[in-house]
C-alpha cells in the first residue's frame, strides 16, 4: 500500500508541524519538578513514586494525543475539504484511513519513546549516589528494564484508543467522537468487572447489557501493569504477548470497520 | 470514438430533514457525453447540480442511480484516477505544507519517482506563476494563489482529462485571462477539459460544447453554435452619414433606430428583415456602413429563459424519489 505509506508520512509531518510534540516539554518539566520535590519529601520512596508518576504521565499525555489528534486527522480532512483533491488521486479510502492511523502510531511511538528516555534519565539522576545497600532494599532497581514492558503495553493501549477515536470520527462529528472515545476509555478500564456483573445483580436485562459491553468494548485494564512493575512484580511474557495480540485484533477490527464506513460516506 | 466522459441517467438524491428524512433530488437523470479533446463547459446557476455532478464523477459522493464513465472506465476506477486531474471549487490544502511540499505529497500518491516529482512540481509552479512562493506555507496564500496551487496539483500528473470546478472563481481579471490561456493550451495539447461555471462569458470564449443544468436537470446540450443558432434575434447595423431622414425612411421596417452620436445611427432589424436590401438603400442615400452584427441570444439569455421554463418544476418530482 504505497499510498497508505505516503499518507502516514504526511500525517506524521502534520503532527510535527502542528506542534503536538510540545507536550513533551510539559512532560519533562512535570517529571523533573516532581522528582526535585518528591526527593525532598520522601525517604526511600522517591524512585517508586517517580516511576509511577512517569508511567501515569506517559499514559495520560499519550491519551490526549490519541483522542484529539486521532479524531482530528480524519475529520479535519473532511471538514476543510482537503479530502476532495486527495481522493481524486489514485488513493483508496481505505489507504487514507490506514495511512492516517499509521501516521499517528508513528507520532505516538516517538512521543512515548522520548518520554521513556526522559523517565530513565530522571531515575538515573535520582539513584546516582544512593548507597548500594539502600538500593538493594528497593522493590526493583531504579533503571529496571521491566519499565519498558509497562511502556510497551501503554503504547498498545494508546494504539487501541487511537483506533477507537478514528472509528468514531469516520462517521460522527469531532465533538461527539471525543465524548464517545473518552467514554470507551473510561468504561474500558472497568470492562473486566462487567464479566462478573451477574454475581451482584440479578436483573436479566442488566446482566445481558453488561455481557454485551464486556464483549464489545475493549478491556483496557489488561494493558495497565504499572503497579506490578513499580513494585517489582514479574509480568510474564505470555501475558504481554496475549495482551499485544488482543490489542492487535481489536485494532484490526476497528480500522476495518472505520474504513468500511468511510468508504461508503458521501462528502457533501 | 470512445467518449472522454459519459454519464447515463445519473441521479443523486440526498436525505434532508432532521427527524423525518425526505429525499431531495440534487441531480436528475443527467446524460451527457464529452468527446476527447473538447473543452466542455458545464453551466448553470448556483445550486443547479454542477458540483454534485463533478463530485459524482470523482466518486466523492455516490450516485443514487445511473452511471458515470471516464475514459471508458467506471468513475472511481483507480487506474482512471492516474489519468485525470481535478480542481475542486474553493480548494483548500494543508496549512502546514508549502506549495512545493504539497505537490511532492500528491506526486508520491501518483507513484512518481523523486526526480519526476521535482521536475513536474517545478514546471507547474512556474507555469502558474507561483514559483517565487514555492517555499511559503499555504496558510499565507491568498484565495487567488490557492486557486493557482489547485490548478498546479490538478495538472501534476499530465492528465488526459481535467475537471475544473469553477476555475475562475476568486481570480482577478489577470488571473482569469491566465486560466483561459491555460485551458486553451491544454486543449492544444490534446487534453479534454471539463469545467463548470456560472459565468457564461467564460464558456463563450472557451468552449467547443456546453451543457446547461438548471435545478438538477439538463436544460440544453450542444455546441455553442447549435445552442445559439436557434436564437438569432435580429441584426444590428451601425451606419454613418445617413442624415436625419433615416428614421422616417426605415419606419415600420426597423425595430429601433438609435442616434449614437452626430450622424452615426444604430439600426436594429428583426430576424426576418433583409439587412442586405436595407443596407443597399441606405448606401444609396449616402450612408456608409460602420458595422453589421447578428443579434444572437447570449448564453446569459438562454440561461435565464431555461430557468424560467423549468421554473420550480424540477425539484418536486425529484422529491418523490426513493419513496
Amino acid at each position: 500500500m504505497p499510498a497508505a505509506r505516503s499518507v502516514a508520512v504526511a500525517a506524521f509531518r502534520e503532527s510535527v508541524r502542528d506542534k503536538v510534540f510540545y507536550n513533551l516539554l510539559l512532560f519533562a518539566v512535570l517529571l523533573i519538578g516532581a522528582s526535585l520535590l518528591i526527593g525532598q519529601l520522601t525517604a526511600g520512596q522517591d524512585v517508586k513514586i517517580i516511576k509511577d508518576l512517569g508511567l501515569s504521565a506517559t499514559s495520560l499525555f499519550g491519551l490526549f494525543i490519541a483522542i484529539f489528534v486521532g479524531i482530528s486527522l480524519v475529520s479535519k480532512e473532511v471538514d476543510k475539504r482537503s479530502v476532495y483533491p486527495l481522493l481524486a488521486k489514485p488513493v483508496r479510502r481505505t489507504d487514507l484511513i490506514v495511512g492516517k492511523y499509521l501516521g499517528l502510531l508513528i507520532t505516538l511511538a516517538v512521543n512515548v519513546a522520548v518520554m521513556a528516555v526522559a523517565l530513565y534519565g530522571v531515575l538515573f539522576f535520582l539513584s546516582r549516589g544512593v548507597p548500594a545497600n539502600v538500593q538493594q532494599a528497593w522493590d526493583a532497581p531504579a533503571l529496571d528494564p521491566a519499565l519498558l514492558t509497562a511502556i510497551l503495553l501503554i503504547y498498545v493501549e494508546l494504539a487501541v484508543v487511537t483506533a477507537v477515536a478514528m472509528f468514531f470520527s469516520s462517521f460522527s462529528s469531532p465533538m461527539l467522537s471525543a465524548i464517545f472515545t473518552l467514554g470507551v476509555y473510561v468504561i474500558g478500564q472497568f470492562t473486566a468487572d462487567l464479566n462478573g456483573f451477574d454475581q451482584i445483580v440479578h436483573a436479566r436485562g442488566a446482566i445481558a447489557l453488561a455481557k454485551a459491553c464486556y464483549y464489545v468494548l475493549p478491556d483496557l485494564s489488561r494493558f495497565d501493569v504499572k503497579i506490578a512493575v513499580v513494585h517489582g512484580q514479574a509480568v510474564s511474557a505470555a501475558y504481554v504477548g496475549t495482551s499485544i495480540a488482543y490489542g492487535a485484533i481489536y485494532i484490526a477490527a476497528l480500522v476495518l470497520a472505520a474504513s468500511a464506513i468511510f468508504s461508503r460516506r458521501d462528502f457533501k | 470514438m470512445q467518449a472522454a466522459i459519459r454519464t447515463r441517467e445519473l441521479t443523486k438524491d440526498y436525505a434532508v430533514g432532521f427527524w423525518r428524512k425526505r429525499p431531495y433530488r440534487a441531480l436528475d437523470r443527467l446524460s451527457i457525453e464529452v468527446a476527447p479533446g473538447d473543452i466542455f463547459g458545464f453551466l448553470g446557476p448556483n445550486g443547479a447540480g454542477k458540483t454534485t455532478t463533478l463530485k459524482l464523477l470523482m466518486q466523492l459522493i455516490f450516485a443514487t442511480s445511473g452511471e458515470a464513465e471516464i475514459l471508458g472506465c467506471p468513475a472511481g476506477d483507480l487506474g482512471v484516477r492516474r489519468r485525470i486531474g481535478y480542481l475542486p471549487e474553493h480548494p483548500y490544502f494543508y496549512d502546514h505544507l508549502t506549495a512545493e511540499e504539497l505537490l511532492d505529497y500528491y506526486g508520491r500518491l501518483f507513484g512518481m519517482p523523486a526526480a519526476d516529482r521535482r521536475r513536474r512540481a517545478g514546471a507547474m509552479l512556474d507555469r502558474l506563476g507561483i514559483a517565487a512562493e514555492r517555499r511559503l506555507p499555504l496558510r499565507k496564500f491568498s484565495k487567488g494563489m490557492l486557486q493557482r496551487v489547485g490548478l498546479a496539483q490538478a495538472l501534476l500528473n499530465e492528465p488526459e482529462v481535467i475537471f475544473l470546478d469553477e476555475p475562475m472563481s476568486g481570480l482577478d481579471p489577470l488571473g482569469r485571462r491566465d486560466v483561459r490561456n491555460l485551458i486553451l493550451e491544454l486543449r492544444d495539447q490534446g487534453r479534454t477539459v471539463f469545467f463548470s461555471s456560472h459565468i457564461l462569458s467564460d464558456a463563450e470564449t472557451l468552449c467547443s460544447r456546453v451543457a446547461m443544468v438548471v435545478k438538477g436537470r439538463l436544460a440544453a446540450q450542444g455546441t455553442l453554435g447549435e445552442l445559439q443558432a436557434f436564437d438569432v434575434r435580429g441584426w444590428e447595423l451601425i451606419v454613418a452619414g445617413a442624415g436625419e431622414a433615416i428614421e422616417s425612411r426605415l419606419r415600420g421596417r426597423a425595430r429601433r433606430v438609435t442616434r449614437i452620436e452626430g450622424e452615426r445611427y444604430a439600426v436594429e432589424l428583426s430576424p426576418e428583415a433583409h439587412p442586405e436590401s436595407i443596407l443597399a438603400e441606405l448606401t444609396a442615400a449616402g450612408a456608409s456602413l460602420v458595422s453589421i452584427n447578428p443579434l444572437r441570444a447570449t448564453l446569459e439569455d438562454l440561461f435565464v429563459r431555461r430557468v424560467a421554463e423549468i421554473g420550480d418544476g424540477a425539484r418536486p418530482e425529484g422529491q418523490h424519489a426513493g419513496r
